[in-house]
């Protein structure tokens, strides 16, 4: 495809707030990195000052109050955002979407952006409460593909980071793979 | 023979002899002082069981004319997770409970969950050693004993003192005769022992360190922390109905027509 705008594609749009809690942005340019980075601080300094983490549900009321507060400032921070946490003590996952005008939820499945028109009906269809690790990087494969038959932009992948028990990592995720038209 | 430095130094340490200034022993006599005031105060001792965690206090009856105070005086709810017990001056003791219960709503405001136990210790212990350190202003003459439960390390038993130091502990006690308290407690702490049996306990040793043998539910003050047949925290502050029926369980209460020692009838 070809266009007078490309986009970064190799952007990493999340942040480490904890050891078992990450947080991925989307929003104003600017703001997100910003506000990403404040919290990220905080909680940082949460998990120095009390040798213990903050757990995931914690954390996301922490971050709706910091963008509660941030809306009804002069200038407030137009961020989105999604948690995802694995709580230490109770070794239960915990997934909590946030508008920048401060709504939180815990769902199941979420997702911001033009891109969640075209998948949070997949996402509904075929996510069900006991999926497994696999099958979830399966169900998000399906949800890429759809982006790359459909979006109306030079789609360039996603960037996968899990969180387990053991913290965060990267992992592969293969972007290349060829979608022909349903 | 005093020099002239040493007198000159001598008026300095008493015309400022406050929470400030160092001894030229390296002592801070105004912790001290409060210290020394506390172990006049009323015993206040707390036991750590394994399901659950018993207060108790005593409550120094001061003048038969006086209205005795239906409420607990001695044990304070803090917090949904947290109750304590008071010895010393009872009006610097109301500002640090106001703190600490302020303090336990703004963080239970901001992330939605109880605060950790230690972590509200530690707020209210900060407080009180600015008071050591900033001048002018003398310390709290207030020790805490606080009971409390939290997901990071279940039951939790601690103490604090005027100069802001804290600690967790097993089984522990403040106020007059706190060392026999202490000792007593050592002595009959069991590691794996139930709330009922601390409860006994707490009641044994505060017998033996309180002035009268017998006791009653105008004299000292009960509060449990614990966990419900379905696994929710509870904290209950004892009526006086209750504590009567712990005494008479355990043999300690006064029957009503057996004058006291020393009383006059």
């Amino acid at each position: 495809m070809r266009g007078p705008t490309i986009i970064k594609a190799e952007d990493d749009k999340t942040r480490q707030l904890n050891k078992h809690t990450l947080m991925a942005f989307s929003g104003e340019a600017g703001d997100t990195v910003q506000f990403a980075e404040y919290i990220q601080a905080n909680i940082q300094l949460y998990t120095m000052r009390n040798d213990t983490e903050l757990s995931p549900s914690a954390v996301s009321s922490f971050v709706r109050g910091e963008l509660a507060r941030s809306l009804r400032s002069r200038s407030p921070y137009t961020v989105n955002l999604l948690l995802g946490g694995m709580d230490p003590i109770t070794e239960k996952p915990h997934l909590y979407w946030v508008d920048y005008l401060a709504s939180l939820a815990p769902v199941p499945y979420a997702a911001h952006g033009y891109a969640q028109f075209y998948c949070l009906s997949i996402l509904d269809k075929h996510h069900n409460p006991n999926i497994s690790l696999d099958e979830g990087i399966k169900l998000l494969g399906m949800c890429t593909d759809e982006l790359k038959r459909r979006l109306p932009i030079d789609y360039k992948g996603v960037l996968v980071k899990v969180v387990t028990k053991e913290g965060v990592k990267v992992v592969d995720f293969d972007n290349d793979r060829i979608v022909r038209s349903a | 023979m005093p020099s002239f430095l040493s007198v000159q130094l001598q008026l300095t340490y008493d015309a400022g002899s406050k929470t400030t200034i160092f001894s030229p022993e390296g002592r801070l006599y105004q912790v001290e002082y409060a210290l020394e005031a506390i172990s006049h105060a009323g015993t206040a001792l707390g036991i750590l069981a394994k399901d659950g965690i018993v207060l108790a206090a005593e409550r120094k009856v001061t003048s038969k004319l006086l209205e005795q105070d239906t409420s607990a005086e001695k044990l304070y709810t803090i917090n949904d997770n947290m109750i304590c017990a008071v010895a010393g001056m009872n009006a610097d003791a109301n500002i640090l409970i106001n703190y600490a219960r302020q303090n336990a709503q703004r963080y239970l405001l901001t992330y939605n969950e109880d605060i950790p136990c230690e972590q509200l210790v530690r707020r209210l212990c900060d407080l009180k050693q600015g008071y050591t350190q900033h001048g002018g202003l003398r310390p709290f003459g207030v020790s805490f004993i606080y009971a409390g439960y939290d997901h990071l390390r279940q039951f939790q038993l601690y103490q604090s003192n005027p100069s802001g130091n804290y600690g967790g502990w097993k089984a522990t006690s403040v106020g007059a005769n706190n060392a026999s308290a202490q000792s007593l407690l050592k002595q009959d702490y069991k590691e794996e022992c139930n709330l009922q049996e601390a409860c006994a306990m707490a009641v044994k040793v505060l017998s033996k360190t309180m002035d009268s043998t017998k006791l009653s539910s105008e004299k000292i003050e009960f509060a449990t922390v614990g966990k419900t047949k379905e696994g929710k925290i509870y904290h209950h502050l004892w009526g006086a109905e209750e504590i009567d029926a712990l005494l008479r369980e355990q043999g300690l209460a006064k029957v009503d027509d057996e004058p006291e020692a020393g009383e006059i009838k």
